[in-house]
């Protein structure tokens, strides 16, 4: 039985974080230089009392809305967070109740982040494909503001919070979801963490902040992210990502029309495109309005190129996640 | 491997800082231009120039360009 995408939506939180006011905070900084590199011009940061869930809950409206969704006929809900409103309970049950989902609704978290809304399609395939469900509900939250020190102007230039929102059914929608590839190298755990806050590290109140070589801030409860590294990463395992899911879609290069990765940066994507040597019009890039989203960043690529008609007439996509873990997957969609 | 084409490789990477001032000696931390996103950019070109994976550790451990030239040419 295919798997297909049926609708997109996403929800951005209402405070901008624009260039001009990081300029403010750090006068020090060329922000206009770095936003020409890495593409990201605002990103919006979620409210003090605004939580993953509740931005769950903003792109799922929007999307039951925009695609005049019956939110009664979903019957299986994937959440995918790294910043869930507690440890305990699950949060998807509480969005399954704030939607107003059927209780016969399956409903689960996941924490994963950038290979997040890949993943989470291969979920919701295999549900499909098991005929345990038949409309799957796919949302993706991050707060990642929340975890970022204040005075840590790399990390606060990079990512934004977004939450969005996807509709997965066994019935015909705008493209069906093809085959998969994933990977996992947890020797890259500590490259991209936040320590503090879990069972092992629980958050110390007189954390002393510690200032890197770039002249970033940031403490054991703050996120931490070795860019070298990170970079490194990619450059090394997401051409092998890309190879080994053209060989299981049984597709050659040049068949695919469009490649959507992963939005971390503009800098850092352009390196991926062109060690990977895919033409820039095959390559798409969304993020200047919202900045690197997390698990976001996927869905709304695909929404933005959906909706300035950048799909029309083309037949193969490629999806590819990589990131904190490490972790990474990718997948192919046909638009029938 | 060339310390003159490196010198004009890590040159071109920097937008605001006269080629001048690029020197085996210089030590790269101190330039003005010097930033994470530059750092990057250092990697990238030793991948795409020299087909060579430095690291963040390698770049922390030098100081002058020529440190790095020198891990470049080691691991080339």
């Amino acid at each position: 039985m295919k798997a297909n995408i049926q609708a997109i939506s996403y929800y951005l939180p209402e405070e901008i974080l624009s260039n001009d006011l990081i300029n403010q905070e750090f006068p020090e900084w060329d922000i206009e230089k770095i936003s020409s590199k890495t593409g990201i011009n605002s990103r919006h940061i979620s409210a003090k009392d605004e939580f993953s869930s509740d931005m769950a809950v903003k792109a799922a409206e929007k999307l039951f809305k925009e695609h005049n969704i019956d939110r009664s006929k979903i019957d299986f809900l994937l959440f995918c967070t790294q910043s869930p409103d507690y440890f305990l309970p699950t949060t998807a049950c509480i969005i399954q109740e704030k939607l107003g989902l059927e209780t016969t609704t399956g409903a689960l978290d996941y924490n994963l982040g950038c290979s997040g809304f890949v993943y989470g399609l291969s979920l919701a395939k295999g549900l499909i494909a098991g005929e345990m469900a038949k409309n799957i509900l796919l949302i993706t939250s991050e707060t990642y503001s929340k975890f970022i020190h204040p005075k840590d102007k790399s990390n606060k230039t990079i990512f934004g919070d977004a939450a969005a929102a996807t509709l997965i059914s066994a019935e015909k929608g705008f493209c069906s979801i093809g085959n998969f590839v994933f990977g996992t190298d947890g020797k890259g755990a500590e490259n991209l963490i936040v320590k503090q806050g879990g069972m092992r590290f629980p958050v110390l109140e007189d954390n002393e902040d510690i200032k890197d070589e770039f002249g970033n801030v940031r403490n054991d409860k703050n996120l931490f992210m070795n860019g070298s590294e990170i970079f490194n990463f990619t450059g090394e395992f997401v051409p092998i990502l890309i190879k080994g899911m053209l060989e299981k879609a049984n597709l050659d290069q040049d068949q695919i029309d469009l490649f959507v990765f992963h939005q971390a940066n503009k800098y850092m994507l352009n390196y991926l495109r062109k060690k990977i040597k895919i033409p820039e019009e095959k390559f798409y890039i969304s993020m200047e309005n919202c900045g690197n989203t997390v698990s976001s960043t996927i869905p709304i690529a695909l929404y933005e190129a959906l909706k300035e008609g950048k799909l029309e007439n083309l037949q193969h996509l490629i999806l590819a996640g990589f990131g904190v873990g490490y972790s990474w997957a990718a997948c192919n969609l046909t638009i029938e | 491997m060339e310390i003159n084409t490196f010198l004009k490789n890590f040159a071109d990477i920097l937008e605001d800082t006269d080629a001048a001032l690029i020197q085996q000696e210089t030590v790269f931390r101190d330039l003005d231009e010097w930033d994470s996103l530059i750092a990057l950019s250092l990697i990238a070109m030793a991948d795409e120039e020299y087909s060579v994976k430095l690291t963040g550790d390698d770049i922390k451990s030098s100081n002058s360009l020529n440190d790095i030239f020198e891990i470049i040419k080691n691991k080339a």
